[in-house]
């Protein structure tokens, strides 16, 4: 904490290594001193860079003048990991397995966005199988639930409604493990992949749908009940966090934001992929333009997944998972074997034993990988947080020459200034949950 | 899948392979040998290939699709303000179903404008930039490329536009889409790409005092080899590798 008249400045250091910029604050005999000195109230807090309530290290940086936020700035970058540069130090395949580590709660928006930009520089989007098409709309819609389901649950947690924290959590432990039955992990998954999927679903997946969605319509109304109408919680939202459609279109919001001002642009209507239009669902909006209104699209959004899950289910006829093409598809012929995870016995026998042309072919795909003719192409997917673009480029190689990740927090956060200023500290808070960024994706 | 050389890197002529895509695409590379390997001797015999990497390459009209209609739109609207659309547009390529303006970077700001206005045209959402950087492609070596999306209209377009390493400058689109704030200094931070006319052109994923542009293909990736069950494994961006 500091206080100044104008803004803090960062405090500037010669080394024999070069200038350090200080930005971690200052000394508190100083920073006391000066409080004591200033004879208004307006003092400069920095909120994070690890705060409970700041959605991992988000730093804000609020000028306020007693209760009132007159000035609200994010620091970010804190969990910068450079996905983008490894990314073009690894084959195309093996790339999944760094973009599903982005925005870590929506692991197969990220997969199928990046695997729709290969697929396009490819050219080989038509080709991917039907069943592969309806397990991503299927692991999507479940990724839409448990997304939301967080942004709900660290939501109410913010405001010290703790049940909503414990059902939401409760509810997305029901998700993750269908993630479990299906992929093996709970997160981090690389199970989408360029031209299809990394293997088709394990026997009972179907079964264990069925069952979660009968849970999910007894456990979503408890939402309702426990939040819609509550007082307190009306009383927190209700014209808090107000963006409205001008300052989103200019900000770049897109997703509950986007549709919490009126507007139904939803990429799964709009501009379909994977399939989407052949699916029965409605993109709820309101007109509130504020956190309430993007509460309660979040519920709706859920009850409408909940409704592709089961279309998806009658949808679900056997076939491939993966483009024929044997110089693309990934040799995995995956099996539950005595050390877990592994590529089967009887694959492995095969090539080894049977085919030199079969083991020399695996080897040279799974080192080498396959070849991408030079170009760029953008993919876009309807994240549970907006618009999540992939810009990917390719100079005819084995790996990705430039992938960038239009992530929608990144772009979503930056309107967070322009719903804060004005308000009350405590608004802050409930605006930025109601923004629901995800630090990962941010700062990717 | 490649043509063989006499030495300089010219193609083949009789056409007894494959032309690549396109000719007059733009140059970005050139690649030796069988495999892409750069590291060790390349014993597979075909060492003395050479292939040149080009872009996909100008397209003539009609393009398709919704495409000829903003380009008539984009050139009529440019017109009617006094600007020559061939001094914006350095050429347009359809590729892969996408279409993409190449904008002369002191027009960017006018043409934007102009996609964002004009009601036939109606581009109100920029999905930001996303920086691109190719040594090889001499004189322009740093590319800006923004991806717009119209919502009255379901269209999405491609601009592009480049800047030599050495006057790394492109005019900032803030005014015309606040969104790209951050974007620029995303692009700023990682491509050392300057946006004139941003208002507070900073880095933003980076520590302030970093050094250099880490998404800049000279810019190493770093890393230490780790030890696996006995074996050193070599650092990313030291392993052997195929292009």
């Amino acid at each position: 904490m500091s206080t100044s008249t104008t803004h803090a400045t960062a405090g500037i250091r010669e080394t024999t290594e070069g200038t350090v910029y200080d930005v971690t604050g200052g000394d508190w005999d100083e920073v006391a001193a000066a409080a004591a000195r200033s004879d208004d109230e307006r003092i400069i807090v920095n909120m994070g860079p690890q705060h409970p309530s700041t959605h991992g290290v988000l730093r804000l940086i609020l000028e306020i003048d007693g209760e009132t936020v007159t000035e609200a700035r994010c620091g970010i970058g804190y969990l910068h990991t450079g996905i983008e540069k490894n990314l073009e130090y690894r084959t195309w395949t093996q790339g999944t397995t760094f973009v599903t580590r982005m925005d870590y709660l929506t692991p197969f928006f990220n997969e199928t966005a990046y695997c729709m930009a290969v697929e396009k520089l490819l050219g080989i989007e038509d080709d991917v199988p039907d069943r592969a098409n309806v397990i991503r709309v299927l692991l999507m819609e479940l990724n839409r639930l448990s997304s939301h389901l967080v942004a709900i649950a660290t939501g109410g947690m913010e405001l010290g409604a703790t049940t909503v924290m414990i059902f939401g959590f409760r509810d997305r432990e029901l998700v993750l493990d269908l993630y479990e039955l299906i992929t093996g992990l709970r997160m981090n998954h690389a199970f989408i992949r360029p031209g299809g999927l990394a293997q088709d679903l394990p026997p009972g997946t179907v079964d264990a749908l069925r069952e979660f969605l009968k849970k999910m319509k007894k456990n979503l109304p408890e939402y309702d009940a426990l939040c819609t109408g509550n007082p307190v919680f009306k009383a927190r939202l209700k014209d808090i966090g107000y963006l409205d459609l001008a300052g989103c279109m200019a900000l770049g919001a897109t997703g509950p934001i986007l549709r919490s001002a009126g507007l139904p642009h939803d990429l799964r209507k709009s501009d379909p992929y994977c399939g989407y239009e052949d699916y029965d669902f409605e993109v709820p909006t309101v007109d509130t333009c504020d956190s309430y209104g993007r509460f309660l699209l979040r519920l709706e959004e859920m009850r409408q997944s909940l409704r592709i899950i089961e279309q998806c289910i009658d949808r679900l006829e056997p076939g491939p998972v993966m483009v024929g093409d044997k110089k693309i598809a990934w040799p995995a012929q995956l099996a539950l074997g005595p050390d877990g995870l592994g590529n089967s016995l009887d694959h492995i026998k095969n090539i080894m034993g049977t085919s030199m042309e079969a083991l020399i072919h695996h080897f040279k795909l799974v080192t080498e990988g396959f070849r991408v003719p030079p170009g760029q192409t953008y993919a876009a997917v309807e994240s549970p947080k907006g618009e999540l673009g992939v810009h990917a480029v390719s100079d005819g190689g084995t790996r990705p020459y430039r992938v960038h990740f239009r992530d929608p927090s990144f772009t979503n956060l930056e309107a967070m200034a322009a719903m804060c200023e004005g308000g009350q500290v405590a608004d802050v808070i409930v605006a930025v949950a109601s923004i629901d960024p995800v630090m990962g994706g941010v700062d990717r | 899948m490649s043509e063989t050389s006499n030495g300089n890197g010219a193609e083949n002529a009789n056409g007894s392979v494959p032309a690549p895509r396109n000719d007059s695409g733009e140059v970005i590379g050139v690649r030796r040998g069988m495999f892409g390997a750069d590291r060790g001797g390349d014993t597979s015999g075909y060492g003395g290939l050479v292939r040149t990497i080009r872009l996909p390459g100008a397209s003539s009209r009609p393009y398709g699709g919704y495409f000829d209609e903003v380009a008539d739109e984009l050139e009529g609207a440019l017109e009617e303000q006094g600007l020559a659309p061939e001094d914006a547009i350095e050429k347009t390529v359809v590729d892969r179903g996408e279409m993409t303006l190449h904008i002369a970077r002191e027009h960017l700001l006018q043409v934007c404008r102009t996609l964002r206005d004009d009601p036939a045209l109606r581009f109100e959402l920029c999905t930001g930039v996303s920086g691109v950087h190719f040594p090889g492609d001499k004189g322009r070596e740093l590319h800006a490329v923004y991806h717009l999306r119209s919502i009255t209209h379901n269209r999405v377009i491609r601009l592009e536009v480049s800047a030599p390493d050495a006057d790394p400058h492109v005019p900032s689109v803030v005014e015309v889409y606040p969104t790209n704030d951050w974007h620029e200094r995303e692009t700023y931070d990682f491509f050392g790409l300057i946006f004139d006319g941003h208002p507070a052109l900073t880095r933003i994923m980076m520590p302030d005092d970093w050094q250099g542009f880490p998404q800049r293909k000279d810019y190493p990736l770093g890393g230490i080899p780790v030890e696996y069950k006995g074996a050193q494994i070599p650092a990313p961006d030291q392993r052997r590798s195929y292009s």
